[in-house]
C-alpha cells in the first residue's frame, strides 16, 4: 500500500517535475560527459546510487544532525559515496573512469544530491526519501541518456560503440548516399543547444510549465 | 612567460563555464541582475585564489603517491590519493566558512556585498572541479596553482557577467513562450561556448595543442587550397 500511495515521488520527477528541466539542478555533468551514450548511462547509474543511498543516510539522520553544520555533514557523506563509486569504476571500467575524469568527483557538488538532501530528504522518512532520490536520479539519467543518444548518434554515428549508420571510411550504410557526420554534435556548445530544445519541446506540450 | 600563458588559458581556452561547464547551477540560478552576478562572480574569484593552492599543498604534501615521506623513510610508500575528494571538499567547506568569518569580522561593506553568496560556494562545482583539475593536470608549483585559480575565477566571472547582461536585455525580446526563461539561457550559452571556442587558436606556440587545434589547422589548410583554386579559376 505503501507503494502505490508514495508512487508520485517516482513518477513525478520523470516528466512534470523533471530534476534537469523543471528544477534546474545538476546541470554541469549533464553536459559535459553526454558526448557518448555509455558515459552517460554510467553517471545515471552512479548517481543512482549515491542518491539513493544518500538519501536514506541522511532521512535516518535527520534528527541528530545539528542545522549549524549540515551542509558539512552533507558533503562528508556524498564524497565517502563518490568515493566507494570511483574505487568500484576504477576497479572495474578503468577505461570509462578515464573518460568522465574529474566528474566522477564533481558528484559530489552535484546540485540534484545537496538539492534533494535539502529538500526532502531532512524531512521525511527513510523509506519516502528513498523513493523520491531513486525518482530525481531516474529524471536525471532520462535527460542524460536522451542527450547522450542524439550526440552520439549524430555525431560519430554510433550507439554504444555499435556503428549503426554504416561505416563511415567504407562508406557502407547511410554514409553511401553522402551522409556525413556531424562533428559539432561532440563539442561542449552542442550539448547546451540539444538540452534547450528538449525544454524548448517540453515546455509546448505542457503550457502549465512555462516561464513569464 | 608560463605564469602569464596559464593565466590566459584559464580564463579563456579552459573556461570553467564554456569549455567544462563547471558551475552551471548558479551560474544559471544567480544571472537575473547584474548586481548579484558580480557579488558571486567576486565571491567564486576570492574562493578559488584561496582554495586551489591551499588543495595543492595537500596534495603535494599529504596526497599523492609518495608524498609523506617528508615524515621519514617508512611512509614513502604510502598512496592516499583515494582520499583526495574527501581531503579537497572537506577544506573548501571549511575555507568558506573560515572566509565568511574573517570578512564579517575586518570589513563588514564586504560582507554586505558578498556574505550572501558565500554559502552558496561551498557547493558550486566550479570550486571544487577548480582543485580537481588542478591535481589530474598535474600544476607543479604553488605559484602556477596560485595563477591558475585566480585565473579560473576570472573567467568564470566574466562568464556569470556576460550571461546576466545579456538576460536583463532579453526580457524586452519577443522569445517563444516555451523558451522563455531557461530554454533560451541554454541556447545562449551554447552560442557563447562556441564564441569562446575561437580562443582555442590563441596559445597554439605552446607544446599541448589538443583535438580542436588540429580541426583548426586541417581547416585553414582547406580554406587555402580553396582560396589557391578560385584564384587559378580567375587566372
Amino acid at each position: 500500500m505503501g507503494l502505490f500511495k508514495d508512487s508520485n515521488l517516482i513518477t513525478d520527477p520523470l516528466t512534470d517535475d523533471n530534476p534537469i528541466t523543471i528544477q534546474v539542478l545538476g546541470i554541469c555533468s549533464a553536459l559535459a560527459i553526454t558526448a557518448e551514450l555509455e558515459a552517460s548511462i554510467v553517471m545515471a547509474i552512479a548517481v543512482l546510487f549515491v542518491l539513493g543511498v544518500g538519501n536514506v543516510i541522511i532521512s535516518l539522520m535527520r534528527n541528530i544532525i545539528p542545522s549549524k553544520i549540515r551542509i558539512i555533514v552533507q558533503l562528508i557523506i556524498v564524497a565517502a559515496l563518490v568515493i566507494i563509486v570511483d574505487l568500484i569504476l576504477k576497479a572495474f571500467a578503468y577505461q570509462l573512469s578515464k573518460t568522465l575524469s574529474v566528474f566522477v568527483g564533481l558528484i559530489i557538488t552535484n546540485c540534484i544530491i545537496m538539492g534533494r538532501f535539502e529538500a526532502f530528504a531532512l524531512a521525511n522518512k527513510p523509506w519516502r526519501s528513498f523513493l523520491d532520490g531513486i525518482g530525481n536520479a531516474a529524471g536525471y539519467g532520462v535527460i542524460l541518456i536522451i542527450v547522450g543518444f542524439f550526440r552520439e548518434l549524430l555525431g560519430s554515428g554510433t550507439l554504444l560503440g555499435f556503428k549503426v549508420l554504416g561505416d563511415s571510411i567504407e562508406k557502407t550504410g547511410v554514409y553511401a548516399y553522402g551522409y556525413e557526420n556531424n562533428g559539432f554534435m561532440l563539442l561542449a556548445p552542442m550539448a547546451l543547444i540539444t538540452l534547450g530544445i528538449i525544454i524548448w519541446i517540453q515546455r509546448s506540450k505542457n503550457k502549465a510549465l512555462i516561464e513569464d | 612567460m608560463e605564469y602569464i600563458e596559464l593565466f590566459f588559458k584559464s580564463i579563456f581556452i579552459d573556461n570553467m563555464v564554456f569549455a567544462t561547464f563547471l558551475g552551471m547551477c548558479s551560474y544559471l540560478a544567480v544571472s537575473k541582475k547584474v548586481t548579484t552576478a558580480v557579488g558571486l562572480g567576486a565571491a567564486v574569484i576570492f574562493v578559488l585564489a584561496i582554495t586551489v593552492p591551499l588543495n595543492w599543498l595537500l596534495d603535494k604534501y599529504l596526497l599523492q603517491p609518495g608524498a609523506l615521506s617528508w615524515l621519514g623513510e617508512e611512509y614513502a610508500t604510502y598512496d592516499l590519493s583515494f582520499l583526495s575528494f574527501i581531503m579537497f571538499i572537506a577544506t573548501i567547506a571549511t575555507m568558506v566558512q573560515l572566509v565568511e568569518i574573517v570578512v564579517e569580522k575586518f570589513s563588514p561593506s564586504l560582507y554586505n556585498s558578498l556574505g550572501i553568496f558565500l554559502p552558496l560556494i561551498a557547493v558550486n562545482c566550479a570550486i571544487l572541479g577548480g582543485s580537481l583539475f588542478m591535481q589530474s593536470r598535474e600544476i607543479p608549483t604553488f605559484g602556477e596553482a596560485t595563477v591558475y585559480g585566480i585565473g579560473s575565477g576570472i573567467g568564470w566571472f566574466l562568464a556569470i557577467l556576460a550571461i546576466a547582461a545579456i538576460r536583463e536585455k532579453i526580457r524586452y525580446s519577443n522569445v517563444p513562450a516555451p523558451l522563455r526563461g531557461l530554454g533560451i539561457t541554454f541556447i545562449i550559452t551554447g552560442l557563447m561556448a562556441i564564441g569562446f571556442m575561437s580562443f582555442g587558436g590563441m596559445l597554439t606556440g605552446g607544446g599541448d595543442a589538443g583535438d580542436e587545434n588540429v580541426i583548426s589547422q586541417t581547416a585553414i589548410e582547406k580554406i587555402k587550397k580553396e582560396v589557391e583554386q578560385i584564384d587559378n579559376s580567375k587566372n
